[in-house]
């Protein structure tokens, strides 16, 4: 989403972004021009009216799991947002039962937090696995 | 998603997602900017919203509240042919 007119993404799309992907973008390119949504996400900067660089992870039930916010200059990490995704998808199919460490990577262990966790952590969970 | 349109633009509901606009009670047609900042929260619903949208080469409207039972990702950045 972007203060665009569907116009321009259209012109984006089938001009640029179409030779970087074939078929073009394939998700909906949406049009927030005046900046009434990114204000209501709270993205919008109404000096330079544009929006910053805003992602949100939004789970089934219409509730924001977590959010990202850059300015223009520096772009985002899209297998990081993967990875997030499937770090929320993992802890909702285990009904909040396990939970995801700093790394946390799909292969990669979980903890099941509880009593006979607490002071334990060091045990099952290395700070060689909080990165790739 | 979505269906073919007329081009119109793109607003708030005022509500959340998943609930109808007038369970919030306080809540005005036009979320102004600084009320709507509190909103968004981990843990909370995202501000529902429609939207006009270019899809497969057609002009769409998107509703966020549409895509209930799946995992979305919303995206905005400050514009076409940037370059990041």
């Amino acid at each position: 989403m972007s203060i665009d007119s569907v116009f321009v993404h259209k012109m984006w799309n089938d001009h640029e972004l179409a030779k970087m992907v074939k078929g073009g973008v394939p998700f909906p390119m949406l049009s927030d021009a005046g900046g009434k949504v990114g204000s209501a996400f709270a993205v919008y900067d109404d000096e330079a009216g544009v929006e910053m660089r805003g992602r949100f992870i939004i789970d089934p039930e219409g509730v924001i799991q977590g959010y990202e916010v850059l300015t223009p200059p520096v772009g985002r990490n899209v297998s990081e947002t993967i990875r997030q995704v499937q770090a929320f998808q993992l802890v909702r199919d285990s009904k909040g039962t396990e939970a995801t460490p700093s790394g946390w990577k799909p292969g990669r262990i979980t903890l099941k937090p509880g009593p006979d966790l607490v002071g334990k952590v060091w045990e099952v969970w290395k700070t060689s696995m909080a990165a790739d | 998603m979505g269906e073919d349109i007329k081009v119109g633009c793109a607003r708030p509901t005022g509500g959340l997602v998943g609930e109808a606009p007038n369970a919030e009670t306080s809540s005005p047609k036009d979320v102004p900017a600084k009320e709507a900042v509190a909103m968004i929260k981990v843990g909370k619903k995202a501000p529902d919203f429609s939207a006009p949208a270019y899809h497969q080469g057609k002009f769409v409207s998107v509703k966020l509240s549409e895509y209930l039972g799946k995992w979305v990702l919303l995206c905005f950045y400050p514009g076409d042919f940037t370059f990041v």
